[in-house]
């Protein structure tokens, strides 16, 4: 008689019981139960009171208006609109209007962010200072009132269109914003497009090529003739063949405004750089704080090979100082996004303007409407703090 | 952030109260001791504030004679100034028990605001102000301008349908509350400026130099502006359109606020009625039998309200027109006191 070895319990319904009940096992599990069923109840008994009282007032529920027209104008939008369009599509119009000016912004804050910081931290005393002061200067006044001041003070003192500020009768400033000759597609244009992205495709594989030599084998190779050849000039050979890619509407003064061309309204200007430069005192704080985070001796260790300091510092230093600049620097770019509802005061037509604002009155539904907007902007920040968490994840992977 | 608060105040009351809306918006205001008016942020005439705070203007009146009416007295209002955005929710969540506020009667705000018109203070029509060196004379010349509004507003509304009913393109900027778009406009952002015509010239009056704008001959639209009560409380809304009817129903019996306390001793069976020495037609709205006494001497009657805020004794010298009486070439008119 053979003794059957005892059967080790089931791992599968071990597991459960931990996932579910946590430490203390499956009575863990039924309090967790209980709570998620209050909670659901509760919700429950929210929406459910509130829908009874909006129709005790005879307050209009629901989101049938959502089909309705909306009757109003916008004075920017990406998509075509007009006022015989619905209420879905102003809040399209809206949210596209705010994520151009939150990546507008996020872009250039970045960027102006990235080089107060350095010159902060550069060796060069009047550079230091002056980085220094910007941030001291635009992180103490209210962002609300720089942006007042971007647009009244600064734009709103440009001339009307009749005087405009021309450059060869091309690109015309006026407090009516920028406007520049519109770039129209011709027979060329497409085999124009396919050139450039072939030669972006070969300056690339040039480069990756120059890298490999240069790690393996230890080769300068120069190859930027070659890329910069392949980029310029292969467009340029189908702009010959196939004639000009592109036409220009110039535009021209007709009436009251300009006819013609694109315009970047003032409103947009105004919001984009308050945002830009506002953020970018904060990141200009954060990026310093991170290459101060790294160790002064890596930097002095770059040095002794003889690498230049910039060199250092885009090698070395920022690499392993962007691991501690991710986090804040999320915060930020939220900020941004989030901030840019302010664009209610100078009527540039951003989500909480057209939606939460003109849509909202238009139809007094403020439960549902608010409803949304809200969800909409939980929704892009989750989705931006999603993309620095796997940015910041392949970074502190690459470096093991 | 007024606005979100507000709207989230707005959430929390329709979620958690257990009642629905209270059909006693008199014992409150009694209780209280305060009527809690919605008025504007600061539009001559209607209502603004002077550099002491105390607040003037016609809707500002009608305000105060429902104050005299209920509590005896015009001062105690507590005056909550609202942009175009948040007047309604303002109203539904309950922050305010009235709302007078230059707002247009329209159908769809009578039917799905929870909330209710009680007649009409002033019978007004869109127009649009424009700088006189631009030399235009007509609307219909404003082809291809920058147009600036206050948003959530009808007038943003007929806009688009006047620009497109007449094949003309337009830019418009829309600002959230009245002083930022008349600052854009003066600054130059803009060619034209609409809002109700009365509001043309309140707005005017506040620009550097007043001469040099101009309102246009044109009033594209019908607005007759008008207190707003919520829904569920019929007392409640008895009492603020008959305020505003004892207002007419004064000036077309020639009872002012000098010769008020002389007419309340009259012997006609009419003048009985109204001033309550006959029959008890105030109490039966829930007030004294004095109450068209109160709001006269609070007040005066509406043309002494009229001329006093936006009418020919004002700055702004509005004449009558329209809202002149009934039986002076005017469309104003109060059913009988009886």
């Amino acid at each position: 008689m053979s003794i059957a070895p005892r059967k080790p319990p089931s791992q599968t319904l071990a597991t459960l019981q931990r996932a579910l009940g946590g430490r203390s096992g499956w009575s863990g599990f039924v309090v967790q139960l209980l709570f998620a069923a209050i909670l659901g109840w509760l919700a429950y008994e929210i929406i459910a009171n509130a829908r009874a009282n909006l129709q005790a007032q005879r307050i209009t529920a629901g989101f049938d208006f959502l089909r309705n027209n909306a009757g109003f104008d916008v004075n920017q939008t990406l998509i075509p609109y007009s006022g015989a369009d619905s209420y879905t599509r102003v809040f399209v119009v809206g949210l596209l209007n705010t994520l151009l000016v939150s990546v507008i912004g996020i872009v250039f804050s970045t960027i102006l962010g990235f080089i107060v910081a350095l010159g902060r931290l550069s060796p060069n005393w009047l550079l230091s200072k002056l980085a220094g002061g910007y941030v001291e200067l635009i992180r103490n006044l209210p962002l609300l009132f720089q942006i007042l001041f971007w647009y009244l003070a600064v734009l709103g003192a440009l001339p009307n269109p009749r005087q405009s500020i021309s450059l060869f009768g091309l690109v015309f400033l006026s407090n009516r914003g920028l406007i520049v000759p519109r770039p129209i597609g011709e027979v060329g244009f497409e085999p124009f497009v396919v050139a450039v992205l072939v030669g972006i495709v070969v300056a690339i594989a040039l480069w990756r090529y120059a890298r490999k030599q240069l790690y393996q084998h230890g080769h300068v190779v120069k190859v930027w003739p070659y890329a910069l050849g392949a980029v310029i000039g292969l467009p340029l050979i189908m702009a010959l063949v196939f004639g000009a890619p592109v036409t220009f509407e110039v535009p021209v003064l007709k009436g009251f405004n300009f006819a013609g061309g694109s315009r970047l309204i003032p409103e947009f200007v105004a919001l984009a750089l308050a945002l830009s430069i506002y953020t970018a005192a904060f990141i200009a704080e954060i990026v310093r704080a991170g290459i101060l985070s790294v160790h002064k001796g890596q930097m002095e260790a770059g040095s002794s090979l003889g690498l230049q300091r910039g060199t250092v510092l885009r090698l070395i230093v920022i690499p392993q100082a962007l691991r501690v600049i991710l986090p804040p620097l999320t915060n930020q770019y939220l900020n941004v996004t989030k901030n840019s509802s302010l664009a209610v005061a100078i009527g540039y037509p951003d989500l909480v303007s057209v939606f939460a604002g003109t849509s909202l009155s238009q139809t007094g539904q403020a439960i549902e409407i608010i409803g949304i907007t809200m969800g909409v902007y939980l929704l892009i920040s989750l989705v931006t703090s999603a993309i620095m968490s796997v940015y910041g994840w392949r970074i502190s992977r690459s470096m093991g | 952030m007024k606005r979100v608060s507000l709207a989230v105040s707005l959430a929390a009351a329709a979620a958690l109260s257990v009642t629905a809306a209270s059909a006693q918006t008199l014992k409150t205001i009694k209780d209280r001791g305060t009527l809690s008016c919605g008025v504007s942020q600061g539009l001559p005439g209607f209502s603004s504030p002077d550099d002491k705070g105390n607040w003037t203007g016609l809707d500002v009146d009608v305000c105060r004679a429902i104050a005299a009416a209920v509590l005896n007295d015009p001062t105690k209002i507590k005056f909550v100034p609202l942009s175009a955005k948040d007047r309604f929710t303002a109203l539904q969540s309950g922050e305010i028990d009235v709302l007078s506020r230059n707002t247009t009667w329209t159908i769809s705000r009578d039917t799905s605001l929870g909330a209710n018109f009680t007649g009409v203070t002033y019978y007004d029509g869109q127009g649009f102000m424009v700088k006189k060196s631009l030399k235009v004379n007509s609307a219909l010349e404003l082809n291809s301008a920058s147009v600036c509004v206050q948003t959530g507003t009808t007038t943003e509304l007929n806009l688009a349908d006047y620009f497109k009913g007449n094949n003309m393109k337009y830019e418009v900027i829309a600002f959230g509350t009245i002083d930022e778009a008349v600052k854009a406009y003066e600054s130059g952002r803009c060619d034209v400026f609409t809002d109700d015509v009365s509001g043309l010239y309140a707005s005017r009056l506040k620009l550097a130099n007043p001469a040099d704008h101009v309102v246009l001959p044109e009033v594209i639209s019908k607005e007759p502006l008008g207190p707003m009560v919520r829904h569920g409380d019929d007392q409640w809304f008895d009492i603020v359109k008959w305020t505003l009817f004892a207002m007419i129903t004064a000036e077309e019996l020639g009872v002012t606020q000098k010769n008020v306390d002389e007419m309340a001793k009259s012997d006609k069976p009419e003048m009985k009625r109204v001033f309550g020495t006959d029959g008890n037609l105030g109490e039966q709205l829930g007030l004294t039998k004095d109450w068209v006494s109160r709001i006269v001497k609070a007040v005066g009657n509406y043309g002494e309200a009229f001329d006093r805020n936006v009418g020919t004794g004002s700055k702004l010298g509005i004449a009558r027109g329209l809202n002149n009486l009934w039986n002076k070439g005017g469309i104003q008119y109060a059913p009988p006191i009886r």
